[in-house]
Formats: structure tokens, sequence, C-alpha cells
């Protein structure tokens, strides 16, 4: 392979990036020996600690189960069962990945408020997370070859039979994996907890840090908590990677319309049963804020001026994060050796960082190496980027890898140089795979909680934190018109963006 | 020096990636406006050798020499972009975001200039597809697009134009007709070409020389005709064409060989001893059993139809099977048996 200066320039830069990917993992470390290995034994070995990882892993577990059974109805629902409308649904069930997890957990509390601790989480977070199961399996499910299953049919088999023997079998890794996420993502979850009041890591590390002011045991937990996310998202990969071998061969006929009328009406009322409590829920509870009588005027202009910060802090954050995933994506599609893939593995590591620690580490760097901007703009965007470097990563990846790499050999052969080529072929081809990048990130950069909490400036309030703040005093009224710019402007486009790109891969 | 020195020059380029060697001392001069046909079977090391001339890849020994100027030696090493060098890849070659003119363009110095515009005419006019210039590359079909991946090769007139495996992602009947063009289009630019191909009829038919490249190593360079007629080793004869191989004795005088068909003249002559006959099924001839040229008999196995042509299995009573080609008049019944003679010179390899 060839060094030439551009070639050693982005692979500088994709060092950079992995630097700042490590900046968490860096803190922990010096954070929770920081009084030598006694102390963090000590904190570690403890009853309470042994009772927060019992919960947390009941948890987890709980809304896998349910999170698996959920998503691969809805899987079934929009690839399998015949209904029509079948985009409209897709859209409708990856709407709850679009609804931040505190504010459907706020909007649970408003309608029955006495639901509270594992039975609210749980609730919550498994209907917030069943998507992550239902992408893998409805992709994996949609390339499935129909032939299989008319075969099995003309050997004497059921629909229920052939659904157990024929189509289940092809899709365990896909629900391996999806219910791998669903762990990951119940472990890392900050919001739902939160809201709920229910002690699992997320919670208690917070409010070490907060309330108790204790950054060791903070640390300490967040130690504990990303060696389970990171052996969840070790697991992920490898069952991942070994998926592809499972898809059938290249001639997938469509799959007709099926007129079954049992099986459209399991299909339509398992979907409400889903919807109803997924999506209704949430977005009934925000119309019903916004109409309640209210003793004061709203402040409209507080609602646009935290909309705008929303997405001035989203952009930014965005932008920032696609400059330096792009090197980072780079180097791994198109170099060759161990140096081109540690960027990316080093960032995708951070994929298990959950938000919260983040945040922490953030924090403490903040205070301790630059000063300056602790509580400053810089730093919050620091932490997001750090969030969302491994899905922008992805993302870019993704895009690259649609990018023959004989065309950049073409461009080569014909007088372009590394940048030459990146400018003239290889970026305005990704152009649609990046933009979507930007597109998603800004979008998951307005939800986002933990992080802009903690490292928000002094006097900055975005949709996410003013729905916090009033949700915690319980005053509704004041959360509804946030509540609903947040919904409008992040959650909604979020969802057509994100079922947008999967028909657009089943294609 | 410029003026007598080849477009191509590589001298001893071996190549390894990890303990595992692609290339073994390849030496190769390719003249100024030939058209020389790179041919071996998959993995033998084509796309490897045709990666290392344009730059992608950068040998593990050995020089290679573009013009009479060195591009690559152990201290050495121009990068793909300059060195005047242009490929044609197998499909998908167009950058889909530019229209046809842009993709010509590409590669010219001032792509918005009077020049570069009246050159990108010049070279859809050459490829015969005048009126494509403001379409699509996705609005073209196959064959069109890979003439568009032409003209945007030729437009900047390179040392050498690189082609690799052009017409495999294309239909059979499609890739003769645009064969033809190519070589025509080739020859008429005046270029100087290296083609890389797995199909033999194809590299017989585009070439000025063939180069066979097996296991790494070039295991013959010359005229396609010598190629076919004269392969100096029996892997050659073999992947050249189709070919049966068994064992005779070359006589005394050197220039003729005993096997089961009788006494044979000899291509080439060979001392005498044990060796190995080559023969393509175009050199048997099928007559009656008792035909008294005939030493040998054996069963029609299989006819198999072409149309035109067809071809014979005939089996021996010690179990050898040969394939002859006949007109297709002239195809026996299956299950008779016939009387087999060979009637023109032929191949031995001493064993």
């Amino acid at each position: 392979m060839q060094r030439t200066k551009g070639f050693l320039a982005l692979l500088g830069l994709a060092f950079v990036a992995a630097l700042i990917s490590l900046v968490p993992l860096w803190y922990l470390g010096v954070q929770s020996l920081s009084q030598g290995l006694q102390p963090f034994l000590d904190e570690l070995f403890q009853d309470r600690t042994l009772s927060l990882i019992i919960r947390s892993v009941t948890l987890a577990i709980c809304v896998t189960c349910a999170s698996v059974i959920i998503g691969t109805f809805a899987s079934w629902v929009i690839t399998m069962s015949g209904l029509p409308v079948r985009f409209l649904l897709t859209i409708a069930f990856s709407l709850p990945l679009a609804i931040p997890s505190y504010l459907s957990a706020f909007a649970w509390i408003s309608w029955q408020p006495g639901i509270s601790g594992f039975l609210g989480a749980f609730i919550v977070l498994t209907f917030a997370c069943f998507p992550y199961v239902m992408l893998p399996v409805s992709a994996a499910m949609s390339a499935i070859n129909p032939v299989h299953e008319e075969i099995a049919r003309t050997m004497g088999r059921s629909q229920f039979a052939i659904l157990r023997e024929v189509v289940l079998p092809q899709l365990r890794r896909p629900i391996a994996a999806g219910a791998l996420l669903v762990a990951l993502y119940s472990l890392s979850d900050f919001g739902a907890v939160a809201a709920m009041r229910h002690e699992v890591f997320t919670w208690v590390i917070y409010g070490a840090y907060r309330a108790g002011f204790n950054p060791t045991r903070a640390a300490t937990l967040s130690v504990v908590l990303l060696a389970a996310a990171l052996a969840l998202t070790y697991a992920e990969t490898f069952i991942r990677g070994r998926s592809d071998a499972a898809t059938s061969g290249p001639a997938v006929r469509r799959r007709g319309r099926n007129r079954n009328s049992r099986a459209s009406f399991i299909a339509i009322v398992g979907s409400c049963l889903v919807l109803v409590p997924a999506v209704g829920i949430p977005v009934v509870s925000v119309i019903e804020w916004m109409t309640r009588d209210t003793t004061r005027n709203t402040q409209w202009s507080s609602v646009w001026y935290a909309s705008e910060q929303s997405f001035f802090n989203g952009i930014v954050t965005a932008v920032v994060t696609l400059l330096l995933a792009f090197p980072v994506a780079w180097c791994a599609v198109r170099m060759r050796g161990i140096l081109a893939v540690i960027p990316e593995r080093a960032t995708y590591i951070t994929h298990a960082l959950p938000g919260i620690v983040v945040a922490i580490s953030v924090v403490y760097v903040g205070i301790r190496a630059v000063r300056p901007w602790y509580q400053e703009f810089p730093l919050l965007i620091f932490g997001q980027v750090i969030i969302f470097l491994p899905v922008m990563v992805t993302s870019i990846r993704a895009a690259l890898e649609k990018t023959p790499a004989t065309l950049e050999d073409v461009a080569h052969s014909l007088g372009s140089g590394t940048m030459t080529t990146l400018l003239r072929v290889t970026i305005p081809i990704a152009l649609p795979g990046l933009l979507a990048g930007i597109a998603l990130t800004m979008l998951a950069a307005v939800k986002e909680l933990p992080v802009t909490l903690l490292l928000r400036p002094t006097g900055m309030d975005t949709l996410s934190t003013r729905i916090w703040d009033f949700s915690a005093l319980s005053d509704y009224a004041a959360v509804g018109p946030y509540a609903m710019s947040m919904l409008v402007l992040a959650a909604v486009p979020t969802a057509l963006l994100g079922a947008l790109s999967v028909s657009r891969e089943q294609k | 020096m410029m003026s007598s020195s080849s477009a191509l020059q590589l001298n001893n380029v071996s190549h390894f990636f990890g303990d595992h060697q692609v290339l073994d001392s390849v030496n190769l001069e390719i003249q100024h406006g030939s058209i020389t046909a790179l041919l071996g079977p998959s993995g033998g090391g084509k796309t490897t050798l045709l990666r290392i001339v344009a730059g992608f890849e950068r040998p593990t020994h050995g020089t290679i020499s573009i013009n009479g100027v060195v591009v690559a030696d152990p201290h050495i090493w121009v990068p793909p972009h300059e060195r005047g060098i242009s490929i044609v890849v197998q499909e998908g070659a167009l950058f889909p975001h530019l229209s046809v003119s842009e993709n010509i363009a590409f590669g010219l110095k001032k792509r918005r200039s009077p020049e570069a515009r009246a050159r990108v005419k010049e070279m859809l006019e050459l490829v015969g597809l005048p009126d494509s210039a403001d379409q699509r590359p996705s609005e073209l079909s196959g064959g069109m697009q890979q003439r568009i991946a032409l003209a945007r090769a030729l437009a900047t007139q390179p040392a050498l134009v690189l082609l690799d495996e052009p017409f495999s992602a294309l239909d059979a009947g499609l890739r003769e007709t645009l064969r033809e063009q190519v070589v025509n289009i080739l020859r008429t630019a005046g270029a100087t070409a290296l083609w890389v191909t797995h199909d033999q009829d194809e590299a017989l038919s585009v070439a000025d020389a063939v180069a066979v490249l097996m296991k790494g190593r070039i295991a013959q360079f010359s005229d396609p005709v010598s190629a076919y007629r004269n392969p100096e080793t029996t892997e050659v004869a073999g992947f050249i064409g189709e070919a049966v191989s068994f064992s005779g004795t070359v006589e005394a005088n050197g220039t003729s060989v005993a096997t089961r068909f009788g006494s044979i003249e000899l291509l080439r002559p060979q001392s005498p001893g044990p060796t190995t006959v080559i023969i393509r099924p175009e050199q048997f001839e099928l007559v009656k059993t008792d035909n008294p040229h005939a030493v040998v008999t054996g069963e029609v196995l299989v006819t198999r139809y072409f149309g035109h042509d067809g071809t014979v299995d005939v089996r021996f009573e010690d179990g050898l099977v040969i394939t002859a080609r006949l007109h297709s008049r002239l195809l026996p019944k299956v299950g008779s048996f016939v009387g087999v003679l060979v009637n023109s010179q032929v191949l031995s390899f001493p064993v």
C-alpha cells in the first residue's frame, strides 16, 4: 500500500479521534485506583454493590426477554404477515427508538403516578428497546427465501410448524445480536431508570457523583458497568460478524401478499397491543400536557430558545463528530494492516460506554486538564462527540463500503492523489450516507440527556434539560411545550430517517 | 535511450503477500503501440502483476520502468497518479456521480477548457458513442459503459493502458463484438496496452504478444500463433486450448515419435527416449476400422454436437480416452468402433 502525505494525514487524524474516545477509559483507570488498589476492591466487594449488580442484571434480563418476544413479533408483522401499509407500520414500530426514554418514563408517571421502581423501568425500557431486536430480525426475515416455506408446505407442514421449523431457526443469530444490544442499552440507559428512581448502575453512579460527591465510588461502579457493557458489545460483534453466512442465495423472490385472515387478525391486534404503550402513551401524554389548564402563560420565547440551543448543540456535535469519524472509517475501509484497525476498535469501545460514565469522566478531565473549558460549550461538544463517534463511524463506513475501491484506483491512475481522489470521487459518492449520518447524529444529540445535564454551560437550557428539570418537579403542564417541540423536531424526523434507511437497505 | 526504450519493462519482479509468493522473478517487455495479453488461470498472479504495474502495490523485489523511466525499484517508488498509466477494470468502473463527458474529462488537466471539451468529443467519436456526452453512466448498457471507460483511459494519452479482464462481466455474445471494437479503438489511438484475461480465445485473438503467467512465473512469452502451436511446456499446452497427453518414445532419428497411433512426425526434433506427446482434438482423424492406416480402433463413448462442428470421445481397450474435433457431418454413432489417425506434426516434451 502506498504511503503518500495525504494518507498519513488521514491516519494521524484517525488516531486523534481514537485518543479522544479513550479519554473516559483513562479517567476511569486513574480515578478508580487513585487511592490504591485496596479502596477500589473494598468499594467493589460490598453488600450494596452486590445487590446493585443483582438489581441491574435482573432488569436487563427481564427487558431483554420481553424485547425479544415483542421485537420478533413486530418483525413478523412488517415482513411476513402480509398486512398492507407495511411501510407505515415499519415507521410506527421504529418510533420508540426516537422517543427519549426519560420522556416516555415521565409520560407513564404522569398517567399512572403510582408507577415507579422496577416495574416502571421494565415497562419503559422494554417498549423503548424492542426495535433493537426488530431491526436486525426483520432484515433477516426479508432475506429468507419464501421458497423454503413453500417446500416445507408441500411436505405437509402447517403454517405454525413452518414458522417453528423453517423460519425461526434461520433467525437465531439476528435475534441473539438484537438481544445483546437490548441488554447493553438497558444497562447503560440513564433517563428511564432515573425518572423511575430505580437504583441500578447508572442512577447510583449519578447519585454518587451528584449527591454524595464520591468520585471513587462513581468510578469503581463505572468500571463494573463498563466491563459488563464491553462483554456484551464484544459478544454482539462476534455474533453479527457471523450472521452474514446465514442469508440465503442471490435470487430471493419477493413475498406476495398473504390473504390469511387469521394471521392478519393476530397481526392487527398484536400491533395495537405493542404500539399503544410504546408510542400512544408518550404521544397522548404530551398532547394532554399541552392542553392542561395552567395558571401561568407558557413562556414560548424560552421554548424557542431551548429548541434553538438544542439544534445548535446538535449541529455542532454532528459536524465535529463527522470530521473525526471520517478518517477513522476511511482508514478502516481502505487501508490494510493493524495500524488501520486500531482507531476503529478504539472508537468502538466507547460504544459500550454509558452516557453517564462519559459525562462524569469529561467533568473530571475538564476540571483537571482543561480548566478554562469547564462548564463551557467546547467541553459539552467534546463529551457528546465521544458518545456519538462509534455510530457515526459505522454509518460512514457503510457509505464508504458502497464506493468500490476500484473507482479510487481508476482516479489514482488518472492522476489524482489521495486527497484529490477523496474530494472528487469518494466524498461525492458517499455524500448521501454522510448527510444521513450527520442528520441522525444531530437528532440523537438533541435527545441526549446525561452528558448535556452534567456538561452544559451555566445558563444553557436545551429541550432535554428543560424536560428533565420540569418533570422532576412533576410540573407536566410546563413540560408540555418542550416535549412537543422535542417530538416534532427530533423524534419524528429520526423515525422517518431510520425507516427510510431500512427500506433502502431492503431494496 | 528514450526512443529505443520499451513502453513497459519488468526486471525480476517478485511479490509476496506475507509468506505467500505471488510473483516469482517476472521479466516482461512491452513494445510501443503493441497489445500484449497477460493470460493465466485464476490465482496465477495476473491481477497482482497489473496492480504492481499501476502502482497500487509495491513489488517486494525487482525493477519496473515505463518509457525507460524507473517507477519502482528498491529505492524508487512513483505513486500511481504520477505514472501516466490508465486502467480499465471489469465493471462499475465509471464514476456514478459524474456524466459521461465528465467521466472522460476526469484525468484531463483543465477540465473546462475548450481543449478538454474537444478531447472529450474526439474520444466519444473514437469509441462510437458521440451522442451520449450528457448521459449518466447508469443509463448506459454494460458494453457502452466499458467503451466509455476506455475513452476515459485513452483521453489522457497514457504511456500504457491496463485492461483488467474488461469483459468478464458481460455475456458471451456481446463480449466478442466488443472485443473487436476495443481492439480497433486501441489500434486507432496507437495505444500500448497490457490486457489481462483468463480467456484463451480472447488472448489469442486480440494480442500481438501473449504472456502466459502460471504460478507466479511467465511460462511463455511469444506471439499468439507460437503460444498455441508451439507451447514451451505441457502446462502451457494444456492451458491454451484442449489437449490429450500420453506417453510415447522418440525414435532414433529424433524427428518422429512411436505412439499407439503409429509413428508420428514431431514438430520439434528431440533426442531419442521416452516422452510425453501432446495432441490437440483437431489433429485426430476418425476413419473406418478397416482403413489400412488405422493402427488402433476404439469405441465411441460420447458425441457432442455444436452445430458447425462437434467432438467425439473415443475409448481404447486400455482405458485411454481421447477427444477429437470434427466437422459435425462426420460425427460417428455412439457405441460404434472407429479407427483413429493422427495426421499432422505433434508436440512432445521429454519425460
